[in-house]
Parts: C-alpha cells; structure tokens; sequence
C-alpha cells in the first residue's frame, strides 16, 4: 500500500486523490451477486424500461462503495474509517458490454473527496471529508460525508 | 398525505438475523467494488497488519435485502407497501458508524429495526421512505457497526 497518511499531512480544502471508476452491465452482475442485491433494474433492461427508465441503472451500493475505497486509499492501513454517509442524487447508466469481456467507449466517473474539518476528541486525530461521485463532465450523482482517525507524528496511535 | 392503511403498524418492528463472515464472501465483495486492497484477501498481509486477520471492507453489508437472508419484516413491509401502489424500490441512502473491525470468521447477529416510516411528495411523485436502524454484534458480544439505512417506495 501507499505511503501512511498522517494527520499533520491534511488541512482543511485538501483535496483527496481522485479514483477512476467505470460501471459496465458485466460489473453490475458481479455487484448484485456479492451484494446480494437482486433489485432488477440493475440487470434486466426490460424491466427497467418497464419502470421508465431508459435502461438498466448502476446501484447506488456500487458508489457507495467506491466512496469507501476513496477514503480508505487515502488514509491508508493506520486509518480508521469512523462514520460514513452517503444519499444518491441522481441515477447513472452502465457502459454496455461490446465483447465478452470488453465495454464499449463511454461514461468515466470519478471518486472525489474535500478536508472540510481536522479535529482532536478523546486523544483521537479526526479529519471531516465531504465526498462525491461524479460524472466526466462533472454531474454529481452521489454525495456523502466521512469521519476518519487518522495517526498523528506527534502522539501514539 | 396519509399512509397506505395497515403500514404504520411496522414502524417498531425488529428483526434479527446471524451472519457468517466467509473469506470467499468478502473477496468476492472487494472484487465486485473494484478493490484490490490486500487487507480484505491477502491473509499474510493481513496479518501482519494492526487487524492481524483478513477484514470486511466497511459497508461489506450495506443492503438489508441480501437474497436467502432477507428479515421478514423487510418482506412483509415491501409487499405491502407494494400492495398498496408502491411497487418500486430504491436505495435512500446509509449511515454508518464503524466502531471495530469485522475479520474473516466472525459472526454477526444483525438486528435491524423499523423507526420511522412517512409518505412525502417529491419530483418523482408520491413516495413512502422507510428508515431502518441496523446494528452489527459480535460473537464477542461487541457492537461492530450501527448504520441508518432509507429505502424510498415509489409508485409504480
């Protein structure tokens, strides 16, 4: 893993690494079999159709999750993810797949994340994030907020 | 606006359920995100860690309609909700806190509870959202994670 973020390392408006995400069908499949979510309007087009959209939606789960992996990229093994949270804004369609294994050309969305708060409490050294997913062109789809510990040069643990 | 008739009767009820940490379940579950982070497969990575053992990621369960482990009360709240006119599903969002680490092995009783649910007119329509408080407990008896969990029931 990367180099041990510390809390001296961040101030509030540090921006987190962006991580690069890409939804296909193929990925979706996977989610709801690991997920065990088995909503149809995240495989089956029809249906989806059916209920007025324009096609199969990406869950909200899956960005959820790639939220997670943001934050906890960033704070690295001696991190500690505390409370997270996360409401979904607006729906994102998969890439469909072009071969067995290969997506056609299309959306790339973008894991992001912002300092908004650095704070000590109990001895523990706290930092505050807002953190979003994000479209290419910028649309924010799903925001949320994260509470991380993170170790301190100056203190144990 | 009101309540469909008979669903306020919900709000309170508890379900409880046991879950085992499986090793397959929880690289399948990195995987699935996209995830390489060895702390969630890589057992001699693992543990040499702080954890000493392979981890769920956080959020490992974040859906309460796991096929073949769904409560009950989940059922019985969404098929009503469905009789009712609100046959469509989706995802309002989580809260969690993560107060100790889930390692491969453990099991979880999951507790979830109903606390609140409340019909709101929205710019997709008529809608009923469903707030659920979930906790995670150990078999060390220790509260590993608490969430607040929204599902929003749409028309349809």
């Amino acid at each position: 893993m990367a180099k041990q973020l510390y809390w001296e390392d961040v101030e509030v408006g540090t921006e987190l690494p962006s991580l690069a995400k890409v939804a296909t069908t193929q990925i979706l499949v996977g989610w709801a079999g690991a997920s065990g979510d088995f909503v149809p309007l995240h495989y089956d087009d029809a249906f989806a159709r059916s209920q007025g959209l324009p096609g199969v939606i990406v869950h909200g789960a899956l960005k959820r999750q790639w939220l997670v992996q943001l934050i906890i990229d960033w704070s690295g093994d001696e991190g500690t993810l505390r409370k997270f949270s996360c409401q979904y804004r607006a729906v994102d369609f998969p890439r469909p797949m072009r071969t067995l294994t290969e997506a056609q050309e299309g959306e790339t969305w973008w894991g992001k994340g912002k300092v908004t708060k650095k704070y000590i409490e109990n001895g523990d050294h706290y930092v505050a994030c807002d953190i979003w997913v994000g479209k290419g062109e910028g649309e924010v789809t799903t925001t949320g907020r994260a509470t991380v510990i993170l170790p301190s040069r100056s203190a144990k643990g | 606006m009101p309540l469909p008739a008979g669903i306020t009767k919900f709000i309170g009820q508890v379900s409880s359920t046991i879950y085992e940490v499986e090793k397959g379940a929880v690289a399948r579950f990195a995987e699935a995100v996209g995830d390489p982070n060895p702390l969630y497969w890589d057992e001699e990575y693992a543990r040499k860690s702080r954890y000493g053992a392979v981890i769920a990621p956080p959020g490992f369960f974040g859906w309460p309609m796991r096929r073949g482990e769904s409560s009950d009360d989940l059922k019985t709240l969404v098929s009503s909700l469905a009789e009712a006119g609100y046959g469509r599903i989706l995802d309002g969002g989580i809260e969690w806190e993560f107060l100790k680490p889930i390692r491969v092995g453990d099991k979880l009783t999951v507790t979830s509870t109903v606390k609140n649910i409340v019909e709101r007119s929205g710019k997709t329509g008529k809608a009923v959202f469903a707030f659920r408080e979930i906790i995670y407990v150990n078999q060390n008896n220790e509260t590993v994670t608490r969430a607040r969990q929204t599902t929003i029931h749409l028309v349809g």
